[in-house]
Formats: C-alpha cells, sequence, structure tokens
C-alpha cells in the first residue's frame, strides 16, 4: 500500500501497471508541448489516459453479459490569446500529437473573439516526474472473469433461496484509470488508480404491491479484497435483505407529516452529495454550471456568513482519504490534492476550485499564496474531455465522542430510521430536494418498531442541515459514495465518496409517495 | 500525416484473425466539436476525434454459446488484433449467455466502402460570430447568457463472420441557451436538436430569452397543490422518454414495472392511456433519422449482442391508447410471447385531433401555468412510475387565455403514463428537445405539448 497521503511516493513508480508505461504517452507529450510553444501559448498542458472498465452482470443465477472497455487517447490544452483551446485525439504518434497541439490552438483563436475575460491560471509548484498508486491490494481486472462471474451466480443464488425473492441480480463494476500529466511549466505525474463498485437487489411482489431490497455496500476505491477480507460483511448482507424484503412487502405505508429521522450514513452521503457537495463547488457558484446543472444558493458573497447548518455541522474537502473515489495525488491540472474546510461550526467557509477558479478568487488560499491556489478539484473523465471542476470527497465530520446510533434513536419520541439510498433529485440551486432510501423503520419512544412502506423525505437544505441536532461519534462514519456523478457539457461523470456519520434531524416533512400518485 | 487505419480495414482484421467460432465487430468513427459559454463569454470548447471498437467473440460449448465483449480505442490493425484476443479469450472463460440465439446473416449496406463522415469547429462558422455578437447585445441590455452548443458525427461499420457489413451515418447536434436578468431573479431557456447547425441563430435565440425575461416583469408566488398546467414540447419530452427507458418487456414480465400485470405476465393488449394517444419509434421518421438496424455491445434487460444486425422499423409501443409493445430482445421476446421489438433511438408522441402549438393552448386556458422543463427528473415508485423532479427556467402565470406574469418554481410528483390518461388538450407533434436526458443520452424525439387539468406541484422551490 503507498500514497494515500496526497504525496508522492517512491515505491509507487513499481507498482505501476507495465502495459500502461510502455504507452509512448512522454513522447508524445514532448511532442505536443514542444509544437504548442512553438505556436506561442502562454499555457499548455498535455494528458494521456488510458481508463480500462469492466461491468458483469448477473440475473436470477445466469450471466447476463460481461464487457470491457477501454479508453486510451491524449488531449491538449491550451491558453492562447486569453481564451481555451482543448483538442483529443487516438493517432498515437509524435505527429499525431502535434497536430492535436495545432488543432487546439487553432480552437482557441475561435474562442478568443468571444472570451471576454482572459483566462489566468493561479500558480502551482512544479512536480518534476512524480508518481501516484492508489490504496488496493489486488487489481480485480486481474482477477478472472469466470471466477468474478460465480460469485455473483452465487449471490443470487442465495438471495433467491428467501422465500419473498422472486429475482435476483447482481453486478460488478470495475475500473483501473491510468494518466499522464505534463505541462510546459514542466511537471510529470504519472498515476494509477482502483475502483470496484459490488452490488446486488431482490426483487419480490406482495399481495397488491412489488417492491426491492437491495445491498448498501459502498462502493471503494479499492481492491478485489473488498469482496473477501471483511471490510463488509457480505455473508451477513446476503441472508439479511432477503427477510428484510420480506418485512417490507408486508410493511405498512407511511403516514405522511413531520417526522425525527435518524439518518444512517448509507443514506445520508446521497443527500449530502447533492446539498454539500454539488453547492460547494465554486463554478457553480459563479455561474460556470447554469445552463445544465444549475448555479448555487451558496453565492460567493456568503463566504464566511451563510448559515449552512446546525453548530454541529463540520463538513470538509478531501481528495487525500484512504479508499476514496475521489483520491488522488495530483489533479488534473497538476495540482497536489489536499483536504480543507467547506462547513465549520455551521457556517459556510470554503469551496471547491480548479486553477482558473483560484486565480479568480486569490483570498480563499490565504495569505501564503497571493496569487490563489487550487485546492486540486479538477477532473477529466476521458482523454477526450477537457478537465473541469469535479467534487472532492466530501464528508460530514462525526463528534470526537458523540452517540451511537442507538443512542440517536433512543432520543426520538416519533420517528423514523433510515438506512439505504434510492431516489434522490434536488433542484438547480440546491435548495429543493427529495429523497428515498431501501428502509424506513419507524421510531417509538426510543425503539423501532418495524418498517413502513412508501416513504421519501423532502426539506430545503438549509432548513434541513439546520435541523440536525446531533451527528454520531466516529464508530458511526462510513465512507459511502457512487461511480456516476454527471456533470458540464459535454457531460461527464465523475466518482466520488462521501463518508458521514448517523446523524439526527428534528421535524423533516415526510411524504406518503402512492398519495402523490394518487388522484 | 496520419497513421490511422478505415473503418472497414479494422472490422476485415479482426474477422480473420479472431479464432472464435463467430465474431461480431462494431467499429465507430465519432467526431465532435462544442462551444459553452457563461456570464456572456466563451468558457469552454472542443474538438475531439476517436475511434474505437467493439469485439464481440461466440463460442459453442456443449452446455451454450458463451460471449464476452470488449471495446477499446482501435486506430490500428495492431490495436483491434489486441481486442480480438481479449475477446476470444474472455469468451472461452466466460459461462454459457441465456440470451443465446443464431447470430444475423448477410445484410450488408449498399455506402459500406464510405469513409467516415467528420463534423469539425467549422459548423459553427455561421453561429460563432452571431454568438459574440449576441453576448455583447446581452451585456448592454443587461442579459446573461449560458449556454453550449454541441455537434457529433458518429459513423458505425458493424460486420460479422456471418456476413453482416452496415455502416450508418449519425448526426447528432443539439443548442441550449439560458438567459437571466441582470439581478440573476429571473431564468429562461431556449433549446432544441439540430443535425447540422443550418438555421440555428444565437441571436434568435437571445430575442427569444429576452421575450421571455420580459415575461417576468410582473411576479406572482404561488404554493404548492395541483394547477391546470400546460407542458411545452420540451417538458413532455423529459416525460416520454422515462416512459420509455422503463418499458423493458424482461423486466415488466417478470413483474417489476408499470407495465407489468398484477398476477404475472405484461400490460401488452391494455388501454393504459386514453384513446387517440400514440407513442412510437420509426428510424426513418423525418429529422429524427437513426440506425435502422440493432447495435448491442453488450447484453442486458434491453439488449442482446446476440441481436446485433437484426433491421428495425416503426414500432408502436402505445396504439390508439392501448399498450402494443414493449422493448424486447429475441431472448425476452421468447420469454413474453411477443414479437421481437428492439430499442430505437427516436420516439414520436402523437394525439389524434392535436393542433396547434404551445400559443394556442394558452389561448385555451382560462388559468393555469406554463411551464419551460424539467429537470433532475429521477423515478420514485417503479409501480406506478411515479416520477419527481422540478420546474426550471421559466413558470409562467396564465390568465384569460395570456400570460401575464412569471411564477416561482417548484418540485412535481407524477406518472408520465398517468398523464396520458389525464390530459385535456394536445398540440400538433413537433420535433422537441428533452432538457433532461437530450444532451447526453436521448435527443431525437418529437412530441405536442400537453394541458394537464392537475398537475402535482407537491412543494415550491427557491431555485431561479
Amino acid at each position: 500500500m503507498s500514497g494515500t497521503s496526497g504525496t508522492a511516493d517512491a515505491g509507487d513508480l513499481g507498482r505501476l501497471d507495465p502495459t500502461f508505461t510502455s504507452l509512448p504517452y512522454r513522447s508524445l507529450g514532448d511532442a505536443a508541448l514542444s509544437r504548442a510553444r512553438e505556436l506561442g501559448v502562454a499555457h499548455a498542458d498535455f494528458r494521456f489516459e488510458r481508463v480500462r472498465y469492466q461491468r458483469i452482470g448477473v440475473r436470477d443465477g445466469a450471466l447476463q453479459g460481461a464487457s470491457d472497455t477501454e479508453d486510451l487517447g491524449f488531449a491538449v490544452r491550451v491558453i492562447h490569446q486569453g481564451a481555451w483551446g482543448f483538442a483529443s485525439g487516438v493517432d498515437l504518434t509524435p505527429a499525431g500529437a502535434a497536430a492535436v497541439a495545432e488543432t487546439a490552438v487553432a480552437v482557441a483563436r475561435v474562442a478568443a473573439s468571444m472570451t471576454a475575460v482572459p483566462v489566468e491560471l493561479a500558480p502551482e509548484p512544479v512536480y518534476d516526474d512524480v508518481t501516484w498508486v492508489s490504496s488496493y491490494v489486488t487489481n480485480p481486472l486481474d482477477v478472472p472473469v469466470a471466477e468474478k462471474a460465480a460469485l455473483l451466480v452465487d449471490w443470487t443464488e442465495r438471495l433467491r433461496t428467501g422465500a419473498a425473492v422472486d429475482h435476483a441480480s447482481a453486478y460488478l463494476l470495475q475500473v483501473q484509470e491510468n494518466k499522464y500529466y505534463a505541462d510546459l511549466a514542466g511537471t510529470r505525474i504519472t498515476q494509477q488508480r482502483i475502483r470496484l463498485q459490488p452490488g446486488f437487489e431482490a426483487m419480490g411482489a406482495g399481495a397488491d404491491t412489488f417492491d426491492s431490497m437491495a445491498s448498501i455496500a459502498p462502493p471503494v476505491g479499492r481492491g478485489y479484497e473488498y469482496l473477501t477480507d471483511g471490510s463488509h460483511d457480505w455473508d451477513a448482507e446476503l441472508e439479511q435483505v432477503p427477510e428484510l424484503l420480506a418485512e417490507k412487502l408486508k410493511a405498512p405505508s407511511v403516514e405522511a407529516g413531520t417526522y425525527d429521522l435518524v439518518i444512517h450514513p448509507s443514506n445520508l452521503w446521497l443527500t449530502i452529495h447533492e446539498s454539500i457537495g454539488h453547492a460547494t463547488e465554486l463554478d457553480r457558484a459563479l455561474g460556470y454550471e447554469a445552463n445544465y446543472a444549475g448555479t448555487s444558493f451558496a453565492t460567493y458573497d456568503q463566504l464566511g456568513t451563510l448559515r449552512y447548518g446546525s453548530p454541529v455541522m463540520h463538513v470538509t474537502g478531501d481528495r487525500t482519504v484512504e479508499h476514496g473515489l475521489s483520491t488522488i495525488g495530483y489533479d488534473d491540472e497538476g495540482v497536489q490534492t489536499r483536504s480543507w474546510d467547506l462547513v465549520r461550526d455551521g457556517v459556510l467557509v470554503g469551496y471547491q476550485l480548479d486553477r482558473a477558479m483560484a486565480h479568480m478568487k486569490p483570498e480563499l488560499a490565504g495569505p501564503d499564496d497571493p496569487g490563489g491556489r487550487s485546492n486540486g478539484c479538477a477532473y477529466a473523465d476521458s482523454p477526450g474531455h477537457i478537465p473541469i471542476q469535479r467534487m472532492a470527497n466530501v464528508s460530514l465530520q462525526p463528534a470526537a465522542d458523540g452517540p451511537s446510533t442507538e443512542e440517536l434513536i433512543g432520543r426520538v419520541e416519533r420517528g423514523l430510521y433510515v438506512v439505504g439510498d434510492k431516489s434522490w433529485s434536488i433542484d438547480m440551486q440546491r435548495f429543493n430536494f427529495q429523497f428515498t432510501g431501501q428502509r424506513f423503520y419507524r421510531i417509538a419512544d426510543g425503539e423501532l418498531v418495524g418498517q413502513v412502506r412508501d416513504v421519501a423525505y423532502q426539506a430545503t437544505t438549509t432548513d434541513f442541515w439546520g435541523s440536525m441536532e446531533a451527528v454520531g461519534g466516529p464508530q458511526t462514519w462510513e465512507l459511502h459514495g457512487a461511480f456516476n456523478c454527471g456533470k458540464a457539457q459535454p457531460g461527464q461523470v465523475a466518482a466520488v465518496s462521501h463518508g458521514c456519520p448517523t446523524a439526527l434531524f428534528r421535524g423533516v416533512r415526510i411524504l406518503n409517495t402512492t398519495d402523490e400518485a394518487g388522484h | 500525416m496520419t497513421t490511422l487505419a478505415t473503418p472497414q480495414s479494422l472490422v476485415d482484421q479482426a474477422l480473420a484473425v479472431t479464432t472464435a467460432d463467430d465474431c461480431i465487430v462494431i467499429v465507430r468513427d465519432a467526431t465532435s466539436a462544442n462551444l459553452r459559454w457563461a456570464n456572456n463569454t466563451l468558457t469552454t470548447n472542443g474538438v475531439m476525434h476517436g475511434i474505437t471498437a467493439t469485439v464481440v467473440s461466440f463460442i459453442r460449448t456443449a452446455h451454450g454459446v458463451a460471449t464476452a465483449s470488449v471495446s477499446g480505442a482501435a486506430s490500428t490493425q495492431a490495436q483491434v488484433t489486441a481486442l480480438v484476443e481479449k475477446a476470444d479469450a474472455a469468451a472461452r472463460a466466460s459461462s454459457p449467455a441465456e440470451d443465446a440465439a443464431d447470430l444475423v446473416r448477410g445484410a450488408a449496406s449498399p455506402d459500406w466502402d464510405n469513409a467516415p463522415v467528420p463534423t469539425d469547429v467549422h459548423v459553427y462558422d455561421d453561429f460563432a460570430p452571431a454568438l459574440g455578437e449576441a453576448f455583447g447585445r446581452a451585456s448592454g441590455a443587461g442579459r446573461v447568457l449560458y449556454g453550449f452548443v454541441n455537434h457529433e458525427l458518429t459513423t458505425t461499420y458493424l460486420g460479422s463472420t456471418t456476413g453482416l457489413r452496415l455502416r450508418h451515418v449519425q448526426p447528432t447536434g443539439h443548442y441550449g441557451c439560458t438567459g437571466k436578468n441582470a439581478a440573476l431573479t429571473e431564468s429562461a431557456w431556449v433549446g432544441g436538436a439540430t443535425r447540422d447547425f443550418s438555421g440555428v441563430d444565437a441571436l434568435a435565440l437571445d430575442a427569444e430569452l429576452e421575450r421571455r425575461l420580459a415575461w417576468g416583469s410582473r411576479r406572482v408566488d404561488l404554493p404548492a397543490g395541483r394547477y391546470d398546467t400546460i407542458l411545452p414540447p420540451t417538458a413532455v419530452a423529459d416525460l416520454m422518454i422515462d416512459a420509455y427507458w422503463s418499458a423493458g418487456a424482461r423486466v415488466a414480465w417478470e413483474g417489476q414495472s408499470v407495465f407489468s400485470k398484477r398476477g404475472g405476465g405484461t400490460r401488452i393488449g391494455e388501454r393504459l392511456t386514453s384513446p387517440g394517444v400514440h407513442l412510437y419509434s420509426d428510424p426513418a421518421y423525418a429529422a429524427l433519422e437513426c440506425a435502422p438496424f440493432v447495435v448491442a455491445s453488450s447484453s442486458g434487460n434491453e439488449t442482446s449482442v446476440f441481436d446485433n444486425g437484426l433491421p428495425l422499423a416503426r414500432t408502436d409501443w402505445l396504439r390508439d391508447g392501448e399498450l402494443t409493445s414493449l422493448l424486447q430482445t429475441r431472448h425476452s421476446a421468447e420469454m413474453t410471447h411477443q414479437p421481437v421489438t428492439p430499442v430505437v433511438d427516436n420516439l414520436v408522441l402523437d394525439v389524434d385531433g392535436g393542433q396547434g402549438s404551445v400559443a394556442d393552448l394558452v389561448a385555451g386556458t382560462e388559468r393555469g401555468l406554463l411551464l419551460t422543463c424539467l429537470w433532475y427528473i429521477r423515478e420514485v415508485d417503479p409501480q406506478s412510475l411515479l416520477l419527481t423532479g422540478l420546474t426550471r427556467d421559466g413558470v409562467y402565470l396564465v390568465e384569460g387565455g395570456e400570460i401575464t406574469g412569471s411564477v416561482n418554481n417548484f418540485r412535481f410528483n407524477e406518472s408520465p403514463v398517468d398523464l396520458l390518461r389525464r390530459f385535456t388538450a394536445a398540440s400538433a407533434t413537433v420535433p422537441s428537445f428533452s432538457r433532461e436526458w437530450g444532451d447526453d443520452y436521448f435527443s431525437r424525439t418529437a412530441t405536442p405539448a400537453l394541458r394537464v387539468p392537475d398537475f402535482n406541484m407537491s412543494s415550491v422551490s427557491q431555485a431561479m
């Protein structure tokens, strides 16, 4: 294991995949940057990527499909005449790389007439030929497909032994991401990371309804050992899910109204993602996502004053946490990654940045970096896409000596305990959201009294976080996340983790989804 | 100077070197060019070129046919050979496929030998100068523009050891522009799909945004509730795409969707919506043309690699309000005892008697809401296909047949299937563009505007 602190490790060099390091990215980068320099650009960077994906799907004990995909190519980005220019290509020759650099410069010339504010980047130290590899033991792409398919087949067969289970599905997504970054300043960075998303779901029908129950295991920046080393108890979950589904199918429909909620990390991570993670992206706050994903209620003029939530709310941005899906040593602009505060004592105190935005708001970096400093949030999901500001691992911190989940439930007279994520939606300024979950347990007088069905919770972001009375202790903190966060035009996806403790919220609006659909 | 091989030679190379019993090769040559802007200035842009190959290998065993699919960048013979080796090895290590069927044989496109058709930044030769002028005009008038244009050309080559040699050229383009007033308290959006950007005028887009923002000079705050609501074609497209994506036959057959019959089977043959409602796909629909054959890189609930090359034709999903077909592979068709009706990459909603435009529906509304588009739509309950989402970039109050002001945004909870049962008026069907799904997933739609008498605005959104 190595390279998990955000600093390069000399030992990482030997862990880089030789099938990647044998590719001619250094010579291509030299050719592209050399040509860009000849054309007089103010900045040029070269990014060579190979991203390998494998998806295996199983349904009712039969392999439904196994597919491997490899995205390979390179991109050149320049600042010329004050404008961005970007081009990508697949011709892996020095001449091909130089031609792509020429195209990027030509695009910048077209863009210059429409660029009112010249683009400038915050400074960043030069990193001279460093490497970084994420923390994992076994690359899942090195495990035979048949072995992985057999595991998933076994999962669905075990699920189907449950009396309430009519059908079962399982899947395994695996990604190996290799990147080489070089720029005219002299930085050269080679990186490799692994991520893994296993999942399963059981489906069944009751007297007048059907429903499902899915695994709540999080996707991880780990290797295949995640499935075998006990870090998640797969056997216990496979045994419990059919029983939980059977209970859900017989559960009463919830009575709409106002409830206190105790929310488990397997559900709360997604609420954090939508209502804090995206809302504290500075590109959104400045309007750069306005035509697509939207802007943010957390506008820049409110930095340091916006009451985001209750005083127990402390949220960090972090691209260094071990096994985080957004964790990496250096971002796609050659910036060394870090962790920092976004919300402290319930007040907005920070944003997620790339180099261009850091230059626009240098005061965010403090007096040590008068020209501004990015906090390392630039990311492109493929060699064919331009890096944009993407999410760090945005996490809610636990209380140092905080309560257990059981203690939090014990404080509730009438409420719901929420486990697992399902449906999610939030408006384009991150005010109004609605979430469902895998399981909702009714709490009466401090105790769980069985599941209820047809539940959604709906709130406004600052009201919701303002109603957070308590966060659990470190023993309740879990790192969850997603592979598929979408953003930007053209659309890009990114993987990101969110850690959080179990937390207690007072007086949240609960909808009955059957009523919502009724007439 | 280029070392890139032709797509046809990549297909030939793959089929020549495979050691599998059968092999299908899909080569896609894709070019794209885009411009993005915000705050009245260009922000990012790009020109991209990619060539990918998907190799699907089939190995016959005593227990069935095993298959595996491997995709990757492939611009040289060596790269495609490496993909074939991986696919062949993966198929040999795989288990028998549940959807095994005979591969399609022998069909060939007359234009097979033609080169890929590219696009580049010159597709904006007329649009870009006008956009620069629109920035100046908007700045001078206190408007802020945010937007994106994208044009792609993908040429697909599909070859097989059973003789398929199919080629398809797919242009995909779209434009969208959001306008806000200087205080950022009013927002409007216009957007659409295009095959070639002819006739897309940045100044005309800005003029329409100016007109819509003027509607916001009177602001009316309304509470949550059920409203007589006009959904314009773009919002109808937003919702119909979700209905289409939920129409998998296998999932319905197994009892897990709104198209499942209680007690088992599908609802094919049931009247689900008002009479006169027709939902269909047609690869030849004018201006929405799409691939007339199946291209499947991997198998799943609604796709099968064994179906590659199957011809596609007009398919009615709802005919006169009756569910007539669901998304079928040959495997699911055998399971559900229905005809084979694979996914088609466009969608049309027609309503008998639908005529006029959004303006005509507004003129016929005594009091209600006119939406612009919907956003962040997600499924809440598959049994009813209850969806949640939000209004965005313009909700307008209609009084006495006229737009009289702008209204706050709402969160809605509604089912598209139920909306097709409850609507009271429809306009003519026109090319439309889903704000939610059009950019990245599904841009080829034609839909009418619909007036729904009791659209469920579940809560108020403060977003502006």
